[in-house]
Order: structure tokens, then C-alpha cells, then sequence
């Protein structure tokens, strides 16, 4: 059945900006992506507001709904009271750039700086072998669909523009640990660097990234957490450090 | 109306200016792949995505890539998946296309290994293959049901991964690739008959840029946006359909567009997102509401060898394929898509209106929940529904489109236009009247090598001499984008579109008569009088209502395009059927559509499609070539 209800649609830009109060019909199961499209097509057509698919799968629609990390296009509407009002707010932690979109480059950026895949060298295509069981771990990680909710709701970042250069954030400790478990990977230093130059150390494990992950990543019990107790166990056990000295030149085993 | 031009000189116009050996138009897995395959063959290349990087539509594809590795039953090879390519076509395709298709795909998969891409795996520890509509054997490479997420994901950080050498050895990562997010591009500049560049501008400014460029590899996906009910996201406009035609290039089989049988149906705010046929791949059944498994009644008669027409042998086929046939629910879309049409139409339907699809009572829960993650989820957060306990309610939904740019096969050269190249979706003639689901993701990756490396030749072989862009080409551009905003009028951007997917869902849709596609170019006609009136609120900066003015004209390009093709086939065939003409004709089989754009009209001309040569034919048996080709065709014996 549809129902009228009330937004509050934060508008404005890099500069500055203000609430925007509408009242919008609603229908059932309807998500808040939907009532935010029908306030374009029919009240506010330059509303910016960026999504793609729609389903959950590419993480573009996400933004902050009653101040909560979400993407809007699986947020059902009747999660809310039929007289709330639902505040819709661009992503905190980056900056505007028009009413709903933020200028998420950031991430563009840190993903760079993580070093790429390194495959075994004397393996043709082809002839990778590899495990179920093995290939697991890291997939959990690869369901990542960068929607950046992690990030934007990591309170290292959230409301520390200082941090942002020495912290890679939630997303790139997962994809640090998915290459570092992938079973065929060369590359052995991944947990030192997340923690020398990725600022793994910054994070104190409050989970706040693994809350508001859309694919239920569970990016600090798996993540996080294994990464930091393995680096302990490689810098502080003199035998293996002795070990990582004679055995292998910097990066490649 | 709108001014013809706003009479502003180039000089006076503002833009970015980049110079690049290739400009690749869309980001998706064909864009990608060409880029890769452009940069190491040495080329500057920029990449144009319409969305941010990584999000294109290819993250939705969710069953897996065909290519015929032999992992799981190894009677398998490229021959055995050419014949189901061109079965699954009704044997229109581009023979060449298919060909190509099936020797390279499992080459290109096991590539994507070595970038780091993990697929799910067999018992031996090689990459698994799953069962699919229309595929003899298991031919799937998949992970889950995410596997467009892991092809782009791997070539995204494929060329993250180029970018990071190209920075130790140059100190600039984007030395050789530069990624442009959020831009769309709106013109292909021509200097005589060849590219010379293409022009556009970024969606979260307005501002405009000017690529000059002697190679432009069109990788835009599909046109599912012109229909009401369709699994697309918003980027399917057909705008690389349209740059084409308007480039003075030719469009292949329009008619043809693929409805996925099973998108959701409920509750109406998903209608048409897409649930995987790995569903069916992995047992689950179709149901009227009699509880009727329907698809037994549906067998056509080209395919009744293959297919089971009894529930036993259906079911013993998911242990033993060697010994049973196929169960009907694996008949490839377009049958699929037509059955549950029918048993709606016949009052069997759900009760919104689909069918139902269950595989609760086929698997236990933790297997379909393992198998099918993300359909879990998709159905549990968005209608309620757990797929472990309860059928899913589905219906055919706009997937894909078969028709596309005409190119040549091996090198993926746009028709007709020197410097201009298509892959992927944008591209036709692979798939003929109806591709087989998987077949998508291993074309993006085949094609689209291809067509990296058909342009970097092409660049290669100008020897330095590139076209020129001209200040004309740039006047006419600037004048394109700037239209929407000076016009009068008070049409709505939005209504518009919204009615012109009425009428392509209502009049072109999954069964066409005359009379109805007559009535669709009249009404098309009339929304494309009224877009010139459509008059944009608002600044330049992130504005969906000027994105979606410039985007109408393509949907309504494609939309007529469909509309004229449809209307001159008086057959039924894939993915186009004519309630006024039921059956598949042998001597339509011989004819592709070409569309050409004039400058003012659409226009269709039925091509001699090339017969397949002697060595191609030869793999099948003659009693199933007869169900396709003339007597006379057959006489000569592929020659």
C-alpha cells in the first residue's frame, strides 16, 4: 500500500549546504533508493545521488541513513515507523561533492599503494592447483564490493582527516590479508607492511567496519585480528626474525 | 525548440585536453580486458568509466564464464561448446565469432588466475565448472554466484597492478594507463571517415574533454534501460550503440534481445532484478500453481534428443549426464523465458504474476546457502523470502542484447569506420538470436583481447600519421552537450524515459505481431518530438536530470533500432518472437539486419549472412543441420 513519508535529504556541496524537508509516497517493500528516485523524477530532478545496480552488488549507493553507514538500495523502507522521518546524509568521511555523492578517491589512492598479486613464477596458466578449503579464506575477502562503508565509518578516519595518509583503512586490511592468504602468492612481507606503512596498528579492533559490511565480511575477527597476532609473532620471535634475514631478499621469497 | 547550435567558436569553449593512442569507452569486463591488452602492447590508453572504477554492470553477472577447460567431465572441448554456442543461436551467428569463442576462452580464464583471481575449485584442486542452460557438459568457471565481482575485481587490480610497475620504472603510475571515472562520453570525432578522437564530459562537474585519439574501443554493455522490467542498472542505455550508428558504423540483428526467464517479480520495487540460472544449474525446478514441473511441455522439437521428458531421467542427468538427458529447465533462455510467459498468460502463474522456482527441496540448506550466497541474501533482505525454505517467485526480465556493432571477428574493427573497434555486449553477432548463459563473461574476456589488440595494430600501422581533430568536430560536440540546457520547454527527463520503457516492454517485448511494433515506431517517434523539448533544471555539477537528457536520445536510437529489425523479421527465432509469425524459417536463417543512422532516420537492410565453412559443419550430424538450413544451403556443403 502506498504511504506518504518524510525525508530530510541533506543538499549542498564542498562548500556549504542544509536540509531539504519533503514528503514523498512510499510503496510496499519499497527500499530507501526508491523513494529517493521518486523524489528526483518528481520534486528535486538534480538531486544527486549515485547507485548502479540496484541488488546489493556494487556498492555505489551508500550513504548515511538516520546517521547510519547503509546502501540505500537495501535499506527497506519499513525498517522504519510509519512516522519517522529518515534523514539521509552523504558519507562522513569524505568530502561532498553534491548532496548525496562524496568524493570517495581516497580509496582509489590506498589501493594503489597495496603491492599486487606476485604468482608462482614456474607455473604456466593452467596449471594452478589449489584447495577449496585454501581458496576460502581469501574469498570472503574478494566478496568485497567497495562500497567504502568500512572506511567511512572507521573512527580512525571518520573524524581524523590527519590520519588518512599513514591509514589505509578496513578495505585495504582485508585486501592485505586475502593476498597474503592466498595460497599461491610470493610476496611474504604483506603483514610487516600492513602494519609499517598501512597503519594496521591504528586500528584497536572495535568492529565498527565488520557492523555496517553489507556482504557480513567479518572483517576484524578475520582480518584484522590474524594479521596483528601474526605480526607480533614474526617481530618479536628472535628466531624467525633471524630466520626472515638469512632465508629471503626484501618482498619475494 | 532547441537551437541547432549555440554558434560558440572553439577557441571559446573550455574543455580538458588529453592525447591517448587508444580511449576505451566503458570499464566493464571487455573495457578492461582490451586496456590490459592494449598497455602491453605498449600503448598510452585511458579508460572511460561511466560509474566509478570497478562498479560496472559486469559486477552482476553471477553463474560463471563458459570456456571448455575439461575440468569436470573431460569429454569436453571447443568443439563440443562451438555446437552449443551455435545450437543456442539458432545457428545465426557469426560462425567466426563463435569459434574464436570457444578455442580462446580457456585460455583467458586461466590467465585470470595469474592475476590473482581464485575461482571455486574441483577436488584436484583445478578450477570447477558448473552446469548451465544449454552447455552439454559442466562448463562453468564461477565463484558462487559472484563471478562478474571476480572478473572485474581481478582486471581492475591487473591494471592497478600495471600502474604500480609503470611507477617504479617512470616515477608516473598513469604514464600508460589513466583511469577517467565518472565520465561520459557523448561524441566520436572523425577526421574524413576515421576516428580522430571523442569528446564528453565528466559527470561530477559538467565540464567537458576532448580525447584526441586515433583508436576508440567501444565497451559499453547493453540497452536493457529502454525496458521497463530489466536486470540492467542504469548505465544500459545503449550509448555505444548509439556513438556507432552516429559514427556512420552498423548495428547486427537488433531484434534479437535476450529476457532472462527468471528475474524477481515481487515485490514490485525489485521486479526484474536478475536470479541466477546457477538455481537451475544446481536442481532447482520450475512450477506452475498446480505444482506442475511445466517444462516438460515445452520441449521444441529441435532440442527433444537432448532434453528429458520425464521427471526420473531429469533428475538421474544431475549424477549421471553421460547416461540421461538434460532436464527441461536447462533449455536454453529463450525457451525458458517463452514457457513461463505462456503459463502466466494461461492463468498458471504465481501469485504475482511469475512462476515458481525452488531449490529448497533440492539441496540442504548450508549447500544452498554455500552454493548461492548472494541469491540468499538478495531474497531474504529485499522480499522476505528464505530460499532454503520457501520457492522463489520469478518471471522474465530485459537481460541482454544480442544485436550490436557489426565487427570483424578477429580483429573486433567497428564496420566501416577506420579506428573504431566494439567488444562485449556493444558488439554482435557472436551470440546470433540468443546467447547461452555463461557465455557472456568468456566473450568480454576473448573479445575484448581482441579488440586491445585489433587497436594497438591499428595505431601501430598509422605509423605516427594520426587523424586531426577539427574545431568544427568540437563545435558540434559542445553543442550536443549544452542542448538540454537551452532549450524551451517543460518536458520531464524522467517521465519520458519511464514512458518509453512502457512502450518497449508493452510493443517490442518478449512476443511481438505487427501491428504492435507499427504502433511502438509511431510512439517512439512521438517521445523523440517531445525529448527535443525536455528542458533541464538545474546546474552543470552531479546532475542525474542532465545525465539522463543526454542518455534518452541513445535509448530511444536503440529502442527504434529494435523496433524496425523486429518488424522486418517475419519469423521466430531466439530472442525475438512474432505471434504473427510463430515458426523458424530456414531461409530467414540466411539473413542478417544491418541499422544504419542517416542523420535523420533509422534504417534496416537484410545482409547474406556468410554459410559456415565445410570444416565447421561437418561437426554436426546432418539430421540436426536440416532443422536449420535450406536444402539448398546443405547441397553445397559449406562452400
Amino acid at each position: 500500500m502506498a504511504r506518504k513519508v518524510k525525508m530530510r535529504i541533506w543538499r549542498g556541496d564542498s562548500k556549504s549546504g542544509d536540509f531539504k524537508d519533503v514528503t514523498v509516497e512510499a510503496n510496499e517493500g519499497e527500499v530507501v533508493l526508491d523513494v529517493i528516485h521518486r523524489v528526483q523524477a518528481t520534486q528535486i530532478s538534480d538531486l544527486a545521488v549515485r547507485w548502479n545496480c540496484k541488488a546489493g552488488k556494487c556498492g555505489s549507493c551508500s550513504m548515511e541513513i538516520n546517521g547510519k553507514p547503509r546502501l540505500a538500495c537495501m535499506t527497506r523502507m519499513n525498517m522504519y515507523g510509519e512516522d519517522e522521518t529518515i534523514t539521509v546524509t552523504p558519507l562522513r568521511a569524505f568530502p561532498v561533492i553534491k548532496d548525496l555523492v562524496t568524493d570517495v578517491s581516497f580509496n582509489y589512492k590506498k589501493a594503489m599503494e597495496v603491492p599486487a598479486f606476485e604468482g608462482p613464477e614456474d607455473l604456466k596458466p593452467g596449471e594452478y592447483r589449489m584447495q577449496q578449503v585454501d581458496v576460502e579464506r581469501s574469498q570472503e575477502f574478494r566478496k568485497c564490493i567497495e562500497c567504502f562503508l568500512c572506511q567511512d565509518t572507521c573512527h580512525v578516519i571518520r573524524d581524523h582527516e590527519e590520519n588518512k595518509k599513514s591509514f589505509a583503512g578496513p578495505r585495504f586490511f582485508i585486501r592485505i590479508a586475502e593476498l597474503d592468504m592466498h595460497p599461491l602468492d610470493r610476496l611474504r612481507n604483506r603483514k610487516k607492511k600492513a602494519q609499517e606503512e598501512h597503519g594496521l596498528g591504528m586500528c584497536n579492533i572495535t568492529k565498527c567496519c565488520t557492523e555496517v559490511c553489507p556482504e557480513h565480511i567479518k572483517i576484524t575477527d578475520n582480518a584484522i585480528i590474524p594479521m596483528k597476532e601474526r605480526v607480533v609473532d614474526v617481530k618479536y620471535d628472535p628466531v624467525r626474525w633471524l630466520g626472515s634475514k638469512i632465508r629471503k631478499r626484501e618482498g619475494i621469497e | 525548440m532547441a537551437k541547432e547550435t549555440t554558434g560558440i567558436k572553439a577557441s571559446d569553449i573550455k574543455f580538458d585536453r588529453y592525447r591517448f593512442d587508444v580511449v576505451v569507452i566503458g570499464a566493464g569486463g571487455a573495457g578492461l580486458r582490451a586496456a590490459v591488452e592494449a598497455r602491453q602492447a605498449g600503448l598510452r590508453v585511458a579508460i572511460i568509466c561511466k560509474s566509478l572504477f570497478g562498479k560496472a554492470h559486469t559486477v552482476m553477472a553471477e553463474g560463471g564464464a563458459a570456456a571448455a577447460m575439461g575440468n569436470v567431465n573431460e569429454n569436453d572441448g571447443w568443439k563440443v561448446h562451438f555446437r552449443d554456442t551455435m545450437r543456442g543461436g539458432k545457428f545465426l551467428n557469426n560462425w567466426r565469432m563463435a569459434e574464436l569463442h570457444a578455442k580462446e576462452s580457456p585460455d583467458r580464464i586461466w590467465e585470470l588466475e595469474t592475476w590473482g583471481a581464485l575461482f571455486d575449485r574441483t577436488k584436484d584442486g583445478r578450477i570447477s565448472q558448473r552446469n548451465f542452460g544449454g552447455h552439454e557438459y559442466p562448463r562453468l568457471a564461477h565463484v558462487g554466484d559472484r563471478t562478474g565481482l571476480e572478473l572485474i575485481r581481478t582486471m581492475q587490480q591487473r591494471i592497478v597492478a600495471m600502474q604500480q610497475k609503470d611507477k617504479k620504472e617512470f616515477g608516473d603510475a598513469e604514464k600508460y594507463i589513466k583511469v577517467f571515472a565518472e565520465l561520459t562520453i557523448t561524441s566520436i570525432l572523425k577526421d574524413g571517415n576515421k576516428v580522430s578522437g571523442c569528446y564528453g564530459y565528466w559527470r561530477e562537474s559538467g565540464d567537458e574533454v576532448l580525447f584526441e585519439s586515433p583508436a576508440v574501443v567501444l565497451a559499453t554493455g547493453g540497452i536493457g534501460k529502454s525496458f521497463k522490467i530489466t536486470s540492467n542498472s542504469w548505465e544500459g542505455t545503449g550509448d555505444g550503440h548509439a556513438l556507432a550508428l552516429k559514427a556512420g558504423s552498423a548495428l547486427v540483428d537488433m531484434e534479437f534481445v535476450q529476457f532472462h526467464p527468471t528475474g524477481m517479480v515481487w515485490p514490485p520495487s525489485v521486479r526484474g532484478i536478475l536470479v541466477t540460472e546457477s538455481v537451475r544449474g544446481d536442481g532447482g525446478v520450475l512450477t506452475n500453481n498446480k505444482g506442475e514441473r511445466f517444462m516438460f511441455n515445452y520441449i521444441p522439437e529441435v532440442f527433444k534428443d537432448k532434453y528429458a521428458d520425464n521427471e526420473a531421467e531429469a533428475d538421474r542427468w544431475y549424477k549421471d549426464q553421460n547416461n540421461n538427458r538434460r532436464p527441461p529447465e536447462l533449455l536454453p533462455r529463450d525457451e525458458v523465458a517463452r514457457a513461463i510467459n505462456a503459463e502466466v498468460k494461461a492463468g498458471r502463474g504465481s501469485e504475482h504474476g511469475g512462476v515458481y522456482l525452488d531449490v529448497s527441496k533440492r539441496l540442504p540448506a548450508d549447500e544452498i546457502k554455500r552454493r548461492l550466497p548472494s541469491m540468499w541474501h538478495q531474497f531474504k533482505e529485499l522480499a522476505d523470502v528464505d530460499i532454503t525454505e520457501q520457492p522463489m517467485e520469478v518471471g522474465p526480465t530485459c537481460h541482454y542484447v544480442m544485436g550490436g556493432v557489426k565487427v570483424d571477428p578477429d580483429t573486433a574493427a567497428a564496420y566501416g569506420v577506420p579506428g573504431l573497434f566494439a567488444a562485449g555486449e556493444v558488439a554482435g553477432g557472436m551470440h546470433g538470436s540468443n546467447r547461452l548463459g555463461g557465455n557472456s563473461l568468456s566473450d568480454l574476456l576473448v573479445f575484448g583481447r581482441r579488440a586491445g589488440a585489433g587497436a594497438a595494430e591499428y595505431v601501430k600501422g598509422l605509423k605516427g600519421k594520426s587523424p586531426e581533430v577539427s574545431d568544427k568536430e568540437i563545435e558540434k560536440a559542445h553543442d550536443h552537450i549544452n542542448n538540454p540546457f537551452d532549450r524551451d520547454g517543460n518536458e520531464n527527463p524522467y517521465a519520458l524515459q519511464q514512458e518509453l520503457q512502457n512502450i518497449t516492454q508493452d510493443l517490442v517485448g518478449i512476443i511481438r505481431t505487427e501491428s504492435e511494433l507499427k504502433e511502438s515506431l509511431k510512439k517512439i517517434e512521438s517521445i523523440r518530438e517531445r525529448s527535443k523539448k525536455v528542458k533541464v533544471e538545474g546546474g552543470k555539477v552531479f546532475n542525474p536530470g542532465f545525465h539522463l537528457a543526454i542518455d534518452l536520445e541513445n535509448m530511444l536510437l536503440v529502442s527504434e533500432s529494435i523496433a524496425r529489425s523486429a518488424l522486418e523479421r517475419e519469423e521466430s527465432r531466439g530472442g525475438h518472437t512474432r505471434d504473427d509469425y510463430p515458426k523458424m524459417d530456414p531461409e530467414w536463417r540466411q539473413y542478417n539486419h544491418l541499422t544504419t543512422w542517416s542523420g535523420k532516420k533509422v534504417e534496416i537492410e537484410a545482409e547474406k549472412a556468410k554459410m559456415l565453412p565445410e570444416e565447421l559443419l561437418s561437426l554436426f550430424e546432418m539430421d540436426e543441420l536440416k532443422k536449420y538450413f535450406t536444402e539448398k544451403e546443405l547441397a553445397k556443403g559449406g562452400k
